[in-house]
């Protein structure tokens, strides 16, 4: 899905727990998540902690959208 | 004992059909007793297993401009002949061909239920096409390759002709179908798997029992200039749908995706949203939704103007034994709505 995204023309950020499967399929900004069941949450942190983790991946995947890249690009940082 | 010699109707274009070159590639449907061109060379693979009793021909640029019709008319002439099994080809990687037998080989399958044999080169629109409704010999990509792919095809015909079990795509030569056989092994998964991997680690040749499919690349697109001008969709694989699912979307192999309004909304909530997914332990996603489509941050930036709007629509579907074919197709509606209705830059949540 990622990859037929971008081919229309629209960039786009595959915030995903399994990497390997992202890179396999051809998504090209990627941003790893913190679990499968749950990948912009973490249900062992408090409320407010927890939306805190979500929004830094969020940003992340800002980041990454705002970043140019040239081939398959893992922003793990 | 003496067997049935099997019964087959060939198919060929214009030029194998010897009618005559690109001038000719116009001609509608006609049928010819006995083989032609390459049915001879098919004939003498047969020997006395069979036998090419007509050859139905037709102009490839007839056949890609009159598609329905001449499938259905190459169909009627085909069946006059009471085959046992049709042979369509080989077209190597003639694209005009390759499609005509692919077609002929579903209209044969669909209307008589007659198995088909064609033989292409990979690559040949029509094995992507049509690949399921015939076994599809690899071929080269030209007529020089003609000598090697008669023989297999020939064989295979007899097979399918009198109803006999076919072997594997490597065992018998065709390209994979994308099905999958259960066979019994003398030794167990575990130990094969084991021996494959030692195999792997000592530089040893090994053939996967489940090859992964292959996969194209796109260029990524230049990246958001002004964020904060920027209008953003939400996409996720993750089945995030409105409370009830009310479009029913499969909690595996998804028939379909889904396109829900978010206007206003500034949390998913386990009252609002859950997910549809039968992948996961949908627990934490049915208690916040957020944690797989993060309406609620998003919606927050919006605010502080950090990007400039979040799309109204978010799309969502279950990537969950979903065909990588079904994928493409949905993706491929909902790139087209977004690209309509002025997103600039998506961000997609996979489980």
């Amino acid at each position: 899905m990622v990859k037929e995204i971008e081919r229309a023309g629209i960039p786009v950020v595959h915030v995903c727990t399994i990497v390997p499967i992202s890179l396999t399929v051809g998504a090209n900004r990627i941003v790893p998540a913190v679990a499968i069941p749950h990948p912009l949450g973490n249900p062992a942190l408090a409320r407010e902690e927890e939306k805190n983790l979500r929004r830094r991946l969020v940003m992340k995947a800002l980041r990454a959208l705002q970043t140019e890249v040239e081939e398959q690009t893992v922003f793990a940082n | 004992m003496e067997k049935k010699k099997v019964r087959i109707v060939h198919y060929l274009n214009q030029f194998f059909g010897q009618i005559g070159g690109e001038e000719k590639a116009d001609v509608p449907p006609m049928a010819k007793e006995g083989a032609v061109g390459p049915g001879l060379a098919l004939q003498q693979a047969l020997g006395q297993e069979g036998e090419v009793v007509a050859t139905v021909i037709c102009g490839d640029t007839y056949f890609a401009e009159h598609l329905e019709e001449a499938k259905a008319e190459v169909v009627r002439l085909i069946a006059q002949y009471d085959p046992d099994v049709v042979v369509a080809g080989p077209a190597f990687n003639a694209g005009r061909y390759g499609t005509a037998c692919g077609a002929v080989a579903q209209g044969v399958w669909e209307t008589l239920k007659k198995p088909v044999v064609s033989g292409m080169y990979p690559e040949n629109p029509g094995v992507e096409l049509y690949g399921r409704y015939a076994y599809i010999i690899k071929t080269g990509n030209s007529a020089g390759a003609m000598r090697q792919a008669v023989g297999p095809m020939a064989q295979l015909a007899v097979k399918l002709g009198r109803g006999e079990a076919v072997g594997s795509p490597e065992e018998e030569g065709y390209i994979p179908r994308g099905i999958r056989k259960n066979v019994f092994c003398s030794e167990r998964g575990s130990k094969r798997a084991v021996d494959m991997l030692v195999r792997k680690l000592r530089g040893e040749p090994f053939t996967t029992e489940y090859p992964m499919p292959v996969f194209d690349r796109v260029p990524p697109n230049p990246a958001v200039k002004d964020l904060a001008r920027a209008k953003i969709a939400l996409v996720t694989s993750g089945g995030i749908v409105p409370k009830g699912n009310p479009d029913k979307i499969e909690s595996s192999s998804a028939s379909k995706f889904g396109k829900y309004d978010i206007a206003g909304l500034a949390d998913l909530t386990g009252e609002t949203h859950q997910t549809a997914h039968g992948g996961y332990d949908p627990v934490y996603a049915n208690e916040d939704p957020d944690r797989v489509l993060p309406v609620d941050v998003m919606r927050e930036l919006e605010k502080e103007g950090v990007i400039g709007e979040l799309h109204r629509f978010y799309y969502a579907t279950v990537g969950n034994g979903t065909s990588v074919a079904n994928a493409r197709r949905y993706a491929q509606a909902i790139a087209a709505e977004l690209k309509q209705d002025g997103v600039q830059a998506v961000i997609l949540t996979s489980t």
